[in-house]
């Protein structure tokens, strides 16, 4: 089937099968490997991407169901090349990775929770991130990141 | 993991979908957020032929003041519930458990109408919907009819919709106020309860549901009869497990989980200031 997406802002039209799964529409039809999988079974984040602007474990969604709508990825996220997304460069400020294979995932997690959510409590900041696992970082770090991202003071 | 080859087709309407699903029949399955389907197809616990997408009948996201009820169209999402200020104030139980379920991904794909749909024992929404009772709307070939929540969840992962029946509409009554709770008792982020306690009052009658104690969601009938005879909410809730069927699992026996359907039922009850 012919399906046309807007992946990081530019309108890909591409032929999948109906059972293709949007992350490895994403991972081996756009060759955007960023967005990474982890269990391929809903539970741990790391294949997290926008649909519409908001978050999806993209291991859980069909590449048609995304024809006609607006995904971004990580590969999208910052302004440009030479210059990180402020929820990037806050990530590497703090500390929020050790492996990095959580990041891209946990990256677009919160950068939709603070959407949602401007000025979150550290509490709201776990919870909002309740659908990412990471095995390195023991999530303190991350917590932080995401704070210091949306303005609040951690020091 | 990759699903088995399937057709899929996109409905426009709730008609079409109908349509569809009729045309293809047994083999067909309604396609909505995807959140429980998708990893049953994955994992081959589900294996349609023809997936009938109805996440683009748009005009079934609605969640609207119908002066004696709330109508809720089965695509609104979980998220849509957890923010929607009419729900908030005049169905706060119902805001409050969409924002329990899962993760914030899942919510922003699962739909109340997937959720009911699936019966699953486990899941928060079909408790809650069942605590506050209301009816629900469903359309097949022969057109409308209404079924009411209280003869909806016919058994495990099983519902009084038939094979091309798709749920359209939720009504639910208003529940307005703090006389409401809801306990969700798990022991891992994102995931189901291992035992559920909703209570809610519904136009001043005290009715309560449990999460996970049987093969359905459950009223806790021997507690809401002991709460209209005059009985305080400690000695109700030592009434939680009567008639129920409670499953065993890795992460409890049945008498763990009678235990915790009193434990929260109590706090429950308390928590929503019925005592
Ligand atoms: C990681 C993860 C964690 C989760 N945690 C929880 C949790 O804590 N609590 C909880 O309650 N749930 C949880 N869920 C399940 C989630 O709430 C699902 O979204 C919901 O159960 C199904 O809704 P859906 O729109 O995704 O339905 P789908 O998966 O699209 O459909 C589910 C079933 O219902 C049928 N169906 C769907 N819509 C209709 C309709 N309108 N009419 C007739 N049939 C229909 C489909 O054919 C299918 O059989 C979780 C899911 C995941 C992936
Ligand atoms: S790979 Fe999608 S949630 Fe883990
Ligand atoms: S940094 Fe390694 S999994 Fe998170």
């Amino acid at each position: 089937m012919e399906i046309s997406v807007t992946v990081n802002n530019a309108t890909r039209v591409t032929d999948v099968e109906p059972r293709s799964l949007l992350v490895y529409y994403l991972r081996e039809e756009l060759g955007l490997t960023g967005t990474n999988v982890g269990c391929d079974t809903s539970s741990c984040g790391a294949c997290t991407v926008h649909v519409n602007g908001e978050s999806v474990k993209a291991c859980t969604m069909l590449a048609v169901q995304a024809d006609g709508q607006e995904v971004t990825t990580i590969e999208g996220l910052a302004p440009s090349a030479d210059q990180l997304h402020p929820m990037q460069e806050s990530f590497r400020e703090h500390h929020g990775l050790q492996c990095g294979y959580c990041t891209p995932g946990m990256v677009m997690a919160a950068c939709s929770l603070l959407e949602e959510n401007s000025a979150p409590t550290e509490a709201e900041v776990r919870e909002g991130l309740e659908g990412n696992l990471c095995r390195c970082t023991g999530y303190h770090n991350i917590v932080k990141a995401v704070l210091a991202c949306s303005g609040q003071d951690v020091s | 993991m990759i699903p088995a080859a399937f057709d899929y087709k996109r409905a426009g309407s709730s008609e079409e979908a109908v349509a569809l699903i009729a045309e293809y029949g047994d083999e067909a399955k309604f396609l909505a957020g995807g959140h429980s389907l998708l990893p049953m197809m994955k994992l081959r616990l589900a294996v349609p032929t023809v997936l009938v997408d109805i996440g683009r009948v748009g005009d079934l996201s609605y969640i609207d003041d119908r002066d004696d009820h709330i109508a809720i169209g089965a695509l609104a999402t979980h998220r849509s519930l957890e923010t929607s200020e009419l729900l908030i104030t005049e169905c706060p139980i119902l805001a409050h458990v969409a924002s329990k379920v899962g993760d914030p991904q899942v919510r922003h794909r699962g739909t109340i109408g997937g959720s009911l749909a699936h019966s699953d024992p486990a899941s928060d929404l079909p408790a809650a919907v069942l605590a506050l009772g209301g009816s629900l709307m469903a359309q097949g070939p022969n057109g409308e009819r209404e079924v009411q929540v209280s003869d909806f969840f016919t058994g495990y992962f099983e519902s009084a919709l038939s094979d091309d029946e798709m749920l359209t509409e939720i009504r639910m009554p208003k529940a307005p106020g703090d006389s409401w709770n809801y306990q969700k008792f798990n022991r891992r982020a994102q995931d189901w309860a291992i035992v559920g306690v909703a209570a809610v009052q519904v136009q001043g009658t005290t009715q309560v549901s449990l999460v996970n104690m049987g093969s359905t969601p459950l009223r806790a009938a021997a507690v809401e009869a002991a709460l209209a005879g005059g009985a305080s909410a400690v000695e109700a809730a030592e009434q939680a497990a009567e008639g129920t069927d409670a499953p065993t699992d890795l992460n409890a026996s049945p008498e763990y989980r009678a235990h915790l359907a009193r434990v929260l039922t109590r706090r429950a009850l308390e928590a929503a200031g019925i005592s």
